[in-house]
């Protein structure tokens, strides 16, 4: 499973993000300070934002060719982005219910599932957000800053989650974070940017 | 022809004339909320002309353009009250509309979902509640239209009659009391239909 951007050019306010990558690890972390561009490059790959130029390709399959919806890409953002007017499960279930027990019990969201989404608590709509990306079969899964926003306790929790995840179920991710320790505890490469650009 | 039938036939030829006009009307602000297109202004212009224009000045343009065989009847007091409400259900659902984030359309499509399904299972439920005030007070416009309608459809007793034509008509021929009794009536009926309205959007927010 190897995931190819080629010279990709995507226009932003002040400057062009420009990069090109091969990833072909379990987890990938896109590694930058704040504004380095990491979250246009997790929508560029989601089909979220218009390309200048370049190509993106994991496998076979040129993503960069297709709409958002054929692409398969699980999106977990920072925000997380829950449809506040629908329950958990019905959140989950948007995409499909591919693996639903499996997920449904990795992350540990059984419990939620008849509530509604404005009254979790941010870890729990992180899983919640994390489950509903996985239940739709996606080929790849980005991760912005999963662990932002979240206290101490609540980071490793969620952190031993997504190691449950990488290891039990088998999807690749693209990790955005700009905390050198969640790299060191999730991460099997990394791709540095700055400025739009990928750094040494 | 009595009180009653008169209140029964405006209501009914209101709730005919919003329901006719939501299909098109939410395409219309869905279209001026999310695209960019040649003309765009020139449309919001058009929507807005009925809020701005004296109501005779409309009913005049429609006597013009409507069919002969359909002025004077029950159609044209239909035409008319949807063409005085469209502002109020255009804008409101139109500003409805752009107040969803559109992260949530996002992430929906990344989530296999084609176009219409974003639209009916996301957009328009997060939008539902400012739509549904804005269909009420096209109701409420359509239920006290007056202008427009005596124009293109006139005052035929049991046949274009509305509230406000028979509160107008009772007054001029010096039947107060008998225009109060109408008065008070339609102040009930649209009382009930925004407190049911408000109750209703309340419960599903």
């Amino acid at each position: 499973m190897t995931l190819v951007i080629d010279k990709l050019v995507v226009p932003l306010a002040h400057f062009d993000l420009e990069v090109t990558a091969t990833m072909s690890a379990r987890v990938t972390a896109i590694f930058g300070p704040s504004g380095a561009g990491k979250t246009s490059l997790l929508d560029a790959i989601a089909g979220l934002r218009a390309l200048k130029s370049g190509r993106i390709a994991f496998d076979d399959v040129v993503l960069s060719d297709l709409p958002a919806r054929a692409r398969r890409i699980g999106y977990v953002p920072q925000e997380t982005a829950l449809f506040p007017h629908l329950s958990v499960a019905r959140n989950i279930r948007y995409g499909g219910r591919h693996n639903e027990q499996h997920v449904v019990e990795v992350l540990e969201i059984g419990h939620l599932l008849d509530r509604g989404v404005t009254a979790l608590s941010g870890g729990e709509q992180k899983r919640v957000a994390l489950a509903r990306a996985l239940l739709a079969a996606p080929r790849l899964l980005l991760l912005d800053e999963p662990l932002a926003g979240l206290d101490h306790p609540l980071r490793d929790r969620v952190m031993a989650l997504l190691q449950r995840v990488r290891d039990d179920v088998n999807v690749p991710m693209l990790y955005v974070t700009h905390d050198e320790e969640e790299l060191a505890m999730i991460a099997d490469e990394v791709v540095r940017l700055e400025h739009g650009h990928m750094a040494a | 022809m009595t009180d009653a039938a008169i209140i029964w036939f405006t209501v009914r030829m209101a709730a005919l004339a919003t329901t006719l006009l939501i299909p098109p009307a939410l395409a219309l602000a869905w279209l001026l909320a999310r695209g960019t297109w040649r003309g765009k202004s020139v449309i919001e212009t058009i929507v807005a002309l009925p809020l701005v224009m004296p109501p005779v000045a409309t009913g005049l343009i429609l006597l013009k353009l409507v069919p002969h065989s359909v002025v004077f009847t029950w159609r044209a007091v239909v035409i008319a009250m949807m063409v005085m409400s469209s502002p109020f259900i255009v804008r409101a659902a139109r500003l409805a509309f752009e107040n969803v984030n559109p992260h949530y359309e996002q992430i929906a499509r990344t989530l296999g979902a084609h176009e219409p399904r974003v639209f009916f299972t996301i957009t328009l439920p997060l939008a539902l509640r400012g739509i549904a005030g804005g269909v009420v007070l096209g109701f409420a416009r359509a239920l006290g239209e007056f202008g427009a309608t005596i124009l293109v459809a006139g005052n035929i007793p049991g046949r274009t009659t509305t509230l406000a034509v028979a509160i107008y008509d009772r007054v001029q021929l010096g039947h107060d009391s008998a225009a109060w009794h109408l008065v008070a009536a339609g102040v009930i009926v649209a009382f009930a239909a925004i407190w049911l309205s408000e109750k209703s959007t309340r419960r599903r927010t």
